[in-house]
């Protein structure tokens, strides 16, 4: 038992990817492997949020922006793909037929560069903005209202920008992914198999990276970030890490969720929508490694049943369910296995090793 | 000079928006001594390792062998060779004991390599856990140790990054008398091949471990040397021994002085 233990993530992560890659295609309708697709971008963010959250303590509120760099990247280029080598894209001809394509849109029309992009301009963005913030120690609600104002501040730009962008209407209509006929089911399905493989490779990755020393340092700075500093590390370089990753992250989860949502608009990227975010990995449990990904899918399935048949109640259902986890369980729905062990162990051992009373602390921590 | 070079203080100030929390302070400490910072709550002891660590901003001089640490960052400073420990126990509560000394012990491991999970347990790690004698706690998280096992484990932690100078601040308080005999011998123990700076209210425990002692008082250096040549100096009779008695003494063990400093800046702020 004590064997398996540290593998017992490992199995987890198996026995999901088995339940998402063989057993939800074989028996769901297409109607709902769309929405397991977009319930699993969104878990993608939530598990770039459960490192940068909850074990690195950044809390950020504007994964929007970079969900919004990877959408938007991938959107430009289904748009100049579906439109076709040489012409524009159909909002473009609507407003102005003769107008040329803005130059920061010609390099879309690769595939290769897109690709590119969405891995590199998160990691060029988070580098600049978290080694700006953390080098000069903004952190806690001054780090999270600035990441929130960025979000805001690109819905806002791309808003504004009809003519570029697409505006509030945003980019949609696309017919083609990467050569594929996005209308056809086999292919609908293709593209939800690599949402939802990519969610199983990042759950590896934040696993990985938190049975790894960086993991134990990424929390050590969490906790006492002076102390670290007193250990001869520069904090800043540590966050910074986790932060990129999680930025990288979300950017993937953008650009999957373009040609499985087959619409992306700055509502998708803004405020409430990175809120949103958030709120799926505070519910799950933040620093647990399946909870910020199931709270983030649980959020997306009431959002699409409920948020459809009852908006208005859905919100308020949200609201309550959110205050209650903080109010009760705050470490999130995740750290209730945890409690239920230890109140397990507690009765057990009670009467026979008082030595034993120390065991629950150490199962909480070890999670 | 010996090889490893020693530390020199030279008139080291620090002030805190125009108070002057050190003003002027010189003293050395070489390698094989125990040597003594004492001096009355709110002297100043404090602020001057926080000003050799980096921590608070300090002008003068402070060397360590040929190198100058004013003006370089905290973490450089770490590298350079120089540990300390704070008045609070500041341990990761949620990591392990082992995972506390395996982070200190990792400074210098390659970035890369921090990707890997850690297998085994490395040498330097194996001989701090015994000489701090925490070998039987090593899965313990360290939130749950006792206040002086806390204090141990810092040490521990200082050991495994293999550091030319540690400085303990008020390193004893709150042990019990069998811990601060197993302290003073470690730190003995220590101080052979090191330099070691020690902050400490306690009297009694600077006579059986100190080598030589500096008395600071109000930021200033009131009298230095050896313990029985710093007892008899009236002028530190008069600060610190003769008016602070055991049961001051024992009062400000109680309470860490580290309270007073920010009740200290509190009502400073609110009469500005
Ligand atoms: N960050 C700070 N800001 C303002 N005053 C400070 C600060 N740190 C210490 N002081 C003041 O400097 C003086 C010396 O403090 P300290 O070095 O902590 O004394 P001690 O010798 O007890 O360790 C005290 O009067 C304290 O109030
Ligand atoms: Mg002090």
């Amino acid at each position: 038992m004590t064997k398996l233990k540290p593998w017992l993530p490992l199995i987890g992560i198996g026995v999901f990817a088995v339940l998402l890659l063989v057993v939800a295609p074989a028996v769901l309708s297409m109607h709902w492997i769309n929405n397991l697709g977009k319930y699993c971008c969104w878990a993608i963010v939530a598990v770039g949020i459960g490192l940068a959250w909850g074990r690195g303590g950044m809390l950020v509120l504007g994964q929007g922006v970079f969900f919004g760099l990877g959408a938007y990247t991938m959107a430009m280029h289904l748009t100049l793909e579906t439109a076709g080598p040489g012409s524009l894209p159909v909002f473009m001809i609507l407003y102005d037929p003769s107008a040329p394509l803005p130059a920061f849109w010609e390099p879309f029309r690769s595939d290769a560069f897109t690709l590119v992009a969405i891995v590199l301009l998160p990691v060029i963005v988070a580098s600049i903005l978290g080694y700006a913030l953390f080098k000069r120690r903004v952190k806690g609600a001054y780090f999270a209202i600035l990441t929130q104002a960025l979000a805001v501040a690109l819905a806002v730009l791309i808003s504004s920008t009809i003519r570029e962008t697409g505006g509030d209407t945003g980019l949609s209509d696309f017919k083609y992914f990467f050569g594929f006929v996005l209308d056809d089911d086999a292919n609908k399905i293709m593209v939800f198999m690599i949402a939802a493989a990519l969610l199983i490779v990042c759950l590896l990755v934040v696993w990985q990276l938190g049975r790894s020393r960086f993991g134990e340092l990424l929390i050590a700075t969490r906790d006492a970030e002076e102390r670290v500093r007193f250990l001869g590390y520069d904090p800043a370089n540590i966050k910074l890490v986790a932060f990129v990753v999680a930025a990288v992250m979300a950017s993937i989860a953008g650009a999957m969720f373009v040609p499985i949502v087959g619409i992306i608009t700055p509502a998708e990227i803004g405020a409430s929508a990175s809120i949103l975010m958030i709120a799926g990995v505070a519910l799950g449990g933040r620093a647990s490694l399946f909870g910020p990904a199931l709270g983030a899918m649980a959020i997306g399935w009431g959002q699409s049943s409920l948020g459809s048949s009852w908006p208005s109640g859905w919100i308020y259902i949200l609201g309550l369910v959110f205050i209650l986890v903080t109010l009760f369980l705050p470490m999130g729905l995740s750290s209730l296995s945890g409690r239920a062990k230890s109140l397990v162990w507690r009765s057990r051992t009670a009467a026979t090793a008082p030595a034993a009373a120390s065991a629950p602390v150490l199962e909480e921590v070890k999670k | 000079m010996t090889t490893t070079g020693s530390l020199v203080v030279t008139d080291l100030r620090v002030e805190f928006d125009g108070f002057v929390a050190v003003g002027g302070v010189s003293f050395d400490a070489h390698p094989g001594e125990v040597r003594f910072l004492i001096g009355p709550n709110g002297a100043g002891k404090t602020t001057c390792i926080d000003a050799i660590t980096g921590l608070s901003k300090g002008s003068g001089s402070v060397k360590l062998g040929d190198q100058e640490l004013l003006g370089t960052s905290v973490n450089k400073i770490v590298r350079l060779g120089v540990g300390r420990t704070f008045q609070t126990a500041s341990v990761f509560e949620q990591l392990s004991v082992l995972q506390n000394l395996d982070i200190a012990a990792g400074l210098h491991r390659s970035s890369l390599s921090l990707l890997r999970a850690r297998r085994g347990i490395e040498p330097a790690i194996e001989s701090a856990l015994e000489e701090t004698g925490l070998s039987t706690e090593r899965e313990t998280p360290a939130g749950i140790l006792s206040h002086g096992q806390k204090q141990w484990l810092e040490i521990g932690m200082m050991l495994v990054q293999e550091p030319r100078a540690l400085l303990l601040d008020e390193p004893v308080a709150g042990m019990s008398q069998d811990e601060r005999t197993a302290t003073g011998e470690l730190l003995q123990r220590i101080a052979q091949r090191r330099i070691v700076l020690v902050v400490e209210h306690d009297m009694d425990f600077m006579r059986r471990y100190a080598s030589r002692v500096t008395v600071l008082h109000q930021g200033k250096v009131l009298s230095e040397g050896a313990v029985a040549q710093v007892q008899a100096d009236p002028k530190v009779q008069e600060v610190y021994l003769g008016t602070a008695g055991a049961a001051t003494t024992a009062a400000m063990l109680a309470v860490p002085d580290g309270a007073t400093a920010t009740t200290d800046s509190i009502t400073q702020g609110e009469g500005a």
